[in-house]
């Protein structure tokens, strides 16, 4: 008689586990994003609040400063001070122009001519960043002092009569002139420009250049038809990346310059540190980021690139 | 025109807007509700952080804010002071006068050179000072204007004179009573820095320098002539070369010389202003005279030959960088030990020695002539009765008058 002892079931083999499938976490993203979101907020986020503060508060060191909401500290910061703001613009965009007809040789070189060079010339544009941002702007002292090599050459050429003419130098000195603040910018940020430029030529392939030859292109028309319009990404990266921090700069125009070529930089640098008026200060610093915002948003329009930078 | 009036709308309209309001591009759905209510709060917040933000008034406290003093336990004092502005050892690495303090009398001294610029050095220790905090140093050393604002702010403590009976007694006179710390109850002296012109003989080519007019009026100097972004040195030159007392000057006799320098500016005469780095224009002849100071001048003399001072007969401005004590510091009395060791003739000879700047100290030549005769006898280190009886120095402002007079010479200095 068959016992009503259940029968054991039959061994199966063991079900998998059911485990839910590895699914991305939901959080996941965010926790990637929250080491460079907290950067964002502690060096950008919160001092530009601060500043943003700063520049409505009145007061004095004194008795504090409180926000009292005064806008007009803007119009009297620009008011006062857009000789300053038009001349690190004409100083920064001089220096640009200059980068690029000096860099773009250059890079066009490394891409396609330098062959086994090229990784020495790479080192060459890079290596003097190996020193201090001082100490290179300091050298431009000993190179155009008065009477040195240089100077002596371009007053025999009687260049500097021209430059003098032009209001760019006085007399016959370089230093302490215009001219030796846009030179000591073009120096300073000139690799910035040949990077990006470097980097755009060196993508563009050969075989169009080679197509464009059978199709009875000279060379000159090659650059302007094939060549130069592929670089437009580098050109416009490279010129933001060199006309933004020169228009901000301020140790070309104090070591090299003189009592007449303050460039907005300076300003703001003595309104914090000697004068202080941090509202002011803070207001100059707003005008100026405002400004470089416009201009280019207005350039990387005019220059159709949107999807390029 | 006519009013809008609900209760005048058709059934069909009033129908349509109150579908509208539930179902339509403006139906208050609750996304659109919490989206609203988010950028509301965010724009709040926003608004909020940025009023919060304001400076705290400065915490000021007449006398200054003792802390606990640590003195006796804490065998030590840390010491804040401008790089190469002490005594070293071949080896560059020891500070021999620092050591002979401690072997004397127990007290470590933590030195670290951590002050470069005046206005950078506030800067950092203002926020700390301005909360009630400590700053980790016993000793500061700042120039008089600065000093005279932390005297003025209460964020230094007053020094007590039983522990300071050298300093009392050897404080050379021409730095007894400035007006901003009158009979030195916070501060003393470190060192003394005078103003001088500072020319370069082969660059001057014959031409001779002899006052701040020439400076500004030479049409040989055109272009070549330096002076310094130092407001107090620069306009008080100025000032004395006007006939104007620096130590009381109107408004209107800083305006004149604000004017007076401007016009050299605009006319080419004046090259640039300058902080330390004139040193390197002025030997190369790119600058061929500016205004100096006699510190840099005893060592570039000494470098390249062609380098010479005058004094012009108008006279001076001598300031100096002094040592103060921050409010809450651990080791007040070691500090003032420190302070007063400074003022016993040995040390301060051997510190003169090294650093060539003007020794507030009196009795000090003898010792000095001992470590280097041309040191002792030289009137920018050592000064004499002529030479004291032409220095002058720069008034004390007030918090306003410093900020005006600060914008007038930014101006002119092109920033």
């Amino acid at each position: 008689m068959p016992t009503l002892t259940e029968a054991p079931p039959p061994p199966s083999p063991p079900a998998p586990e059911k485990k839910p499938p590895l699914r991305r976490g939901r959080w996941t993203p965010y926790w990637l994003l929250l080491p460079g979101v907290l950067w964002l907020i502690v060096f950008f986020a919160a001092p530009m609040i601060y500043q943003a503060s700063t520049s409505v508060q009145t007061g004095s060191l004194e008795e504090g400063y409180k926000v009292t909401w005064h806008f007009a500290t803007y119009w009297d910061a620009l008011s006062e001070y857009w000789p300053q703001f038009l001349r690190s613009v004409a100083y920064a965009a001089s220096a640009t122009v200059l980068c690029l007809l000096l860099g773009y040789p250059l890079a066009y070189l490394i891409a396609f001519r330098a062959g086994r060079w090229r990784n020495l010339i790479m080192i060459l544009v890079i290596a003097p960043f190996f020193t201090s941002f001082l100490i290179r702007t300091l050298a431009w002292k000993t190179i155009l002092a008065d009477g040195g090599p240089v100077v002596d050459v371009l007053n025999t050429l009687h260049v500097l009569d021209a430059t003098g003419w032009l209001g760019w130098t006085s007399g016959d000195r370089v230093l302490a002139t215009p001219l030796a603040v846009v030179c000591g910018l073009t120096y300073n940020f000139l690799p910035f420009m040949i990077l990006p430029l470097y980097t755009s030529l060196e993508r563009i392939d050969g075989r169009l250049h080679e197509a464009a030859g059978d199709l009875y292109a000279k060379p000159s028309t090659v650059f302007r038809k094939v060549t130069f319009p592929l670089s437009m990404p580098g050109v416009v990266s490279g010129t933001l990346l060199t006309f933004i921090p020169a228009t901000g700069d301020y140790v070309n125009a104090s070591l090299l310059g003189s009592a007449d070529t303050g460039m907005i930089g300076n300003v703001i640098q003595s309104q914090f540190l000697r004068v202080l008026d941090y509202p002011t200060a803070a207001a100059l610093s707003f005008i100026l980021m405002a400004a470089i915002l416009a201009m280019v948003t207005l350039y990387i329009r005019r220059s159709g690139t949107e999807d390029l930078v | 025109m006519q009013q809008y009036e609900p209760e005048r709308l058709s059934p069909a309209r009033a129908a349509a807007v109150r579908r509208s309001l539930r179902s339509g591009r403006a139906a208050l759905t609750r996304r659109s509700l919490l989206r609203t209510a988010t950028g509301g709060a965010l724009a709040a917040g926003g608004l909020g952080a940025l009023t919060g933000c304001g400076i705290p008034a400065a915490g000021k406290s007449e006398g200054g804010v003792p802390a606990e003093d640590h003195s006796k336990d804490e065998k030590q004092v840390r010491f804040s002071n401008w790089t190469e502005y002490m005594d070293v050892d071949d080896s560059g690495r020891r500070h021999p006068t620092l050591e002979a303090f401690t072997e004397r009398t127990g007290v470590e001294v933590t030195y670290t050179e951590d002050i470069n610029d005046n206005s950078e050095f506030f800067g950092k220790i203002q926020p700390q000072l301005a909360a009630g905090q400590e700053t980790g140093r016993d000793i500061v050393v700042l120039t008089d204007w600065l000093a005279a604002r932390l005297i003025r702010l209460g964020w230094v403590q007053k020094l007590d004179p039983a522990n300071l009976p050298h300093a009392f007694a050897n404080l050379s006179p021409q730095f007894r009573t400035p007006d901003w710390d009158p009979g030195r109850a916070y501060s003393y002296p470190w060192q003394g820095i005078s103003a001088v012109i500072a020319y370069n003989k082969k660059a001057l080519d014959g031409t001779e320098v002899t006052s701040v007019s020439d400076l500004l009026d030479d049409p040989k100097l055109k272009g070549r002539v330096g002076f310094l972004t130092e407001m107090r040195d620069t306009v008080g030159m100025m000032l004395l070369d006007m006939g104007k007392d620096p130590a009381r000057f109107s408004d209107d006799d800083y305006d004149a010389a604000i004017d007076r320098l401007q016009k050299g500016v605009d006319r080419g005469q004046i090259r640039r202003f300058t902080g330390n780095d004139y040193t390197s224009d002025l030997s190369k002849g790119d600058l061929a005279a500016c205004l100096a100071w006699a510190g840099d001048v005893v060592q570039l003399k000494a470098d390249n030959p062609d380098i010479d001072f005058v004094i012009p007969d108008s006279g001076y401005v001598t300031s100096s960088d002094n040592m103060l004590i921050p409010n809450k510091a651990r080791h007040k009395t070691n500090a003032e030990r420190l302070i007063d060791y400074y003022y016993e003739p040995g040390p301060a000879a051997e510190l003169a020695a090294y650093i060539n700047f003007v020794c507030p100290v009196d009795g000090v030549k003898d010792d000095l002539a001992k470590l280097d005769e041309e040191a002792a006898d030289n009137p920018l280190i050592i000064p004499d009765q002529a030479m004291q009886a032409k220095s002058h120095s720069f008034r004390s402002l007030s918090a306003e008058e410093e900020t005006a007079c600060e914008e007038k010479f930014a101006k002119l200095t092109g920033a």
